[in-house]
């Protein structure tokens, strides 16, 4: 036997009892399980791009072709304002932090389904199934942003300081999947109605957010204080102002990513409650 | 005991049946439960807790189950199908909790309820030993330290870097097999995943589980197998219904297991037929074993003939029905499978409904020794369909007395090998 297994043998020991009530979240444990966590979003990923023809030109492709139909629909056809900065890179900045959301949240809600036959058959933080699903998003997004210095570059469109807060941004879109991913993820292993509703609710809320329109379109009064509380609309808002120096977020940004930290760890908590009795149900 | 690697205290746990009935469930239904069902349905889903369930429709899969397991000892679980052996390693392995009781288990612990658990087929060899390790609880380092070990454990060297779905079943097998054996944890719960691959292989992951128990790790052995148990395990834990019944020497508690009433009888009757096993074109009724004078036995010397009956009910005038039945022995290996094609005069009859009763003989000097279990089906043909299926229906064992006359002649050592002992012709002459 290898030492360090020893090490840890003499240390600990593991209480098995019934569930009751609501549980620490016991991030502790999360952090042990982070090569699974790793191991997770690798074959996430190989698995995503290997079976398929041109492999990760998809992750370039989706969103090009998803730019020029918006560009010429919206751009051309309807002549929307972009707020002075050419069509296609103000869609693409907007898609970026978009198929990071709503990719993720897909993935998550049916992460547990999907991978039953580990949750039925060996032990971990059933938490990292989700959180494997959220965070594989982060390198399709890292391609995307490589296309986007190109397109900018092409455009000739030059960023301001701002762009240093992106990073912030990405964190914002990735706790709001989470939160609606991880309570997702929780409700399909019982009720996969989850599922099906999946598509509706990320079409309705693509609407709702300023990907393929400007924020500035929305009228004002309570129905822009209500598109505000998006928390996508906020991100999205963002990027286009960290990248373009345009409109700065709404300071209602504020409550929304609030709302988002708040749910996230409601979701956890909920989650949490639940983990013991998915290897039964799912 | 002092120190005990594992100390279980009255664990039990419930399970809810009837999941399936639920999935049933029409749009009439749904829309007759109404308004109140969804206003459950909103409260559970803000309370976070399950439907509690009915006391008749819930199963005690174990029920006040207590052990003690020392540091370094191997024991070995064995029970019928669905006695609650993979519950009990299931809740110990944390996969579910226990609905009562607890346990404590001091040591890193490892779980090996199937074997290439997350294997992907898309992925390598090589990506998915690193993968599986990994869901099997290993580091990084340490599976790279073993990598090599691993792969030629698995003979699998030439294909490494070939997608699994590529890989024969074999191949598949011995990999996830080989990443498994590699696994080396204080506490190892392991459930039948012997029972893989080619028998050398079988025999190749026998000795490393040997080799295992033999380093002073702890293991928890799930299996089937009588043999396999009395070789690895020199204590036995047996359940029955989710209770533990007996709990010692290997030897004895096989042995009681054996002849207790844990096996299934020689004799199974399903007197209603809405309740017996089958479908609306074919019921099982009933499947009895019987030497050739037509009594029932329990025990059959291995040079006499017997013969099993299947009673099954055609419900329908259009289809012919087919009996089925297949041989298997303690090992779970299936010995043969046979079905009644060969009566030629009743399929050249038109189907006709009503109970009919298939028989087939099985010849004496052709079973080897041991316990037999037999699997009753009735299935048809064009389009092919199982109306209805029951493993380990009934059981018989096979006793060879050596009395010089059966397959094993003057040999009178303790093992003959061999699934089947067939007495056959031979002619020796002086060239």
């Amino acid at each position: 036997m290898s030492a360090q297994a020893q090490d840890a043998a003499a240390a600990t020991t593991i209480t098995i009892r019934p569930a009751s009530g609501w549980l620490a979240l016991n991030l502790a444990e999360l952090w042990e399980y982070r090569e699974l966590l790793y191991f997770l979003i690798w074959r996430d990923l190989k698995v995503r791009y290997r079976q398929t023809a041109i492999g990760v030109a998809w992750v370039v492709l989706q969103p090009l072709v998803t730019t020029a139909i918006f560009a010429v629909i919206f751009g051309r056809l309807a002549g929307l304002p972009s707020e002075g900065v050419p069509y296609p890179v103000f869609i693409f900045a907007a898609l970026l932090p978009w198929q990071l959301f709503s990719g993720a949240i897909s993935r998550a809600a049916v992460s547990l389904v999907s991978n039953a036959n580990l949750v039925t058959k060996v032990y971990f933080p059933r938490l990292l199934v989700p959180l494997a699903a959220v965070l594989s998003g982060l390198v399709d997004l890292t391609v995307f942003l490589v296309i986007l210095a190109g397109m900018m570059g092409w455009y000739r469109v030059t960023p301001s300081w701002a762009v240093l807060t992106l990073p912030l941004l990405v964190l914002v879109a990735v706790l709001a999947a989470l939160a609606i991913g991880i309570l997702l993820a929780a409700l399909n292993v019982r009720y996969r109605d989850v599922q099906q509703a999946i598509p509706f609710l990320i079409q309705i809320w693509f609407l709702a957010s300023p990907v393929a329109y400007s924020a500035s379109l929305v009228p004002s009064g309570i129905w822009r204080v209500l598109y505000n509380l998006n928390p996508m609309t906020g991100v999205i808002q963002g990027f286009r102002w960290a990248l373009f120096g345009k409109a700065a977020p709404d300071p209602l940004t504020w409550i929304s990513v609030t709302a988002v930290v708040v749910l996230l760890v409601a979701a956890l908590f909920y989650f949490r409650r639940l983990e013991d009795s998915f290897a039964d149900v799912v | 005991m002092a120190d005990p690697a594992i100390r279980a205290q009255a664990l039990s746990k419930r399970y809810r049946i009837g999941v399936a009935r639920r999935g049933y469930r029409t749009l009439r239904d749904a829309v007759s439960e109404g308004l109140a069902a969804t206003l459950r349905t909103a409260y559970r889903l803000v309370r976070a807790r399950p439907r509690r369930a009915q006391a008749d429709d819930t199963i005690w899969a174990l029920k006040d189950v207590t052990f003690e397991v020392a540091r370094g000892e191997v024991v070995g679980i064995i029970g019928r199908n669905g006695s609650g052996k993979s519950t009990l390693l299931k809740v110990l392995s944390r996969i579910t909790r226990p609905t009562t009781g607890s346990a404590e288990i001091t040591g890193r612990v490892g779980s090996l309820l199937e074997v290439g658990t997350g294997f992907h087929p898309e992925l390598t060899g090589r990506d998915n030993i690193y993968l599986n390790g990994a869901i099997l609880g290993m580091k990084r380092a340490e599976i790279a330290h073993k990598f090599d070990e691993i792969v030629a454990f698995a003979e699998v060297e030439r294909f490494i870097d070939t997608p699994v779905k590529h890989y024969s079943s074999g191949m598949y097998l011995r990999l996830a097999f080989a990443v498994a054996a590699h696994l080396e944890t204080e506490i190892l719960f392991v459930d039948e995943v012997l029972a893989v691959g080619d028998a050398t292989f079988q025999n190749k992951c026998l000795r490393k589980m040997q080799e295992v128990g033999a380093e002073g790790h702890t293991v928890v052995f799930v299996s089937h197998s009588m043999p396999t148990i009395q070789r690895l395990c020199p204590r036995v834990i047996l359940l029955d219904e989710g209770r533990l019944v007996a709990d010692g020497p290997s030897h004895e508690i096989t042995r009681h297991y054996m002849r207790a009433g844990s096996l299934p009888p020689s004799e199974r009757v399903w007197p209603d037929p809405d309740k017996a096993p089958g479908d609306s074109v074919a019921r099982l009724r009933s499947v009895r074993v019987k030497s050739e004078k037509g009594q029932p036995i329990l025990t059959i010397d291995v040079r006499e003939p017997l013969v099993v009956e299947v009673d099954y009910w055609n419900l329908q005038s259009t289809v012919k029905p087919t009996a089925i039945i297949h041989f298997v022995n303690e090992e779970g290996i299936t010995l043969f499978a046979t079905n009644d094609w060969n009566d030629r005069a009743w399929w050249d009859s038109p189907p006709i409904p009503g109970l009919m009763r298939a028989i087939c003989r099985i010849p004496g000097n052709f079973l080897a020794e041991g316990q037999i279990f037999v699997l009753a089906a009735v299935g048809s043909y064009n389009p092919n369909v199982l109306h209805a299926i029951e493993r380990d229906a009934v059981s018989f064992q096979v006793v060879d007395r050596s009395e010089g006359d059966g397959a094993r002649g003057a040999y009178a050592g303790s093992e003959w090998p061999g699934v089947v002992r067939p007495l056959l012709a031979w002619h020796v002459e002086k060239l």
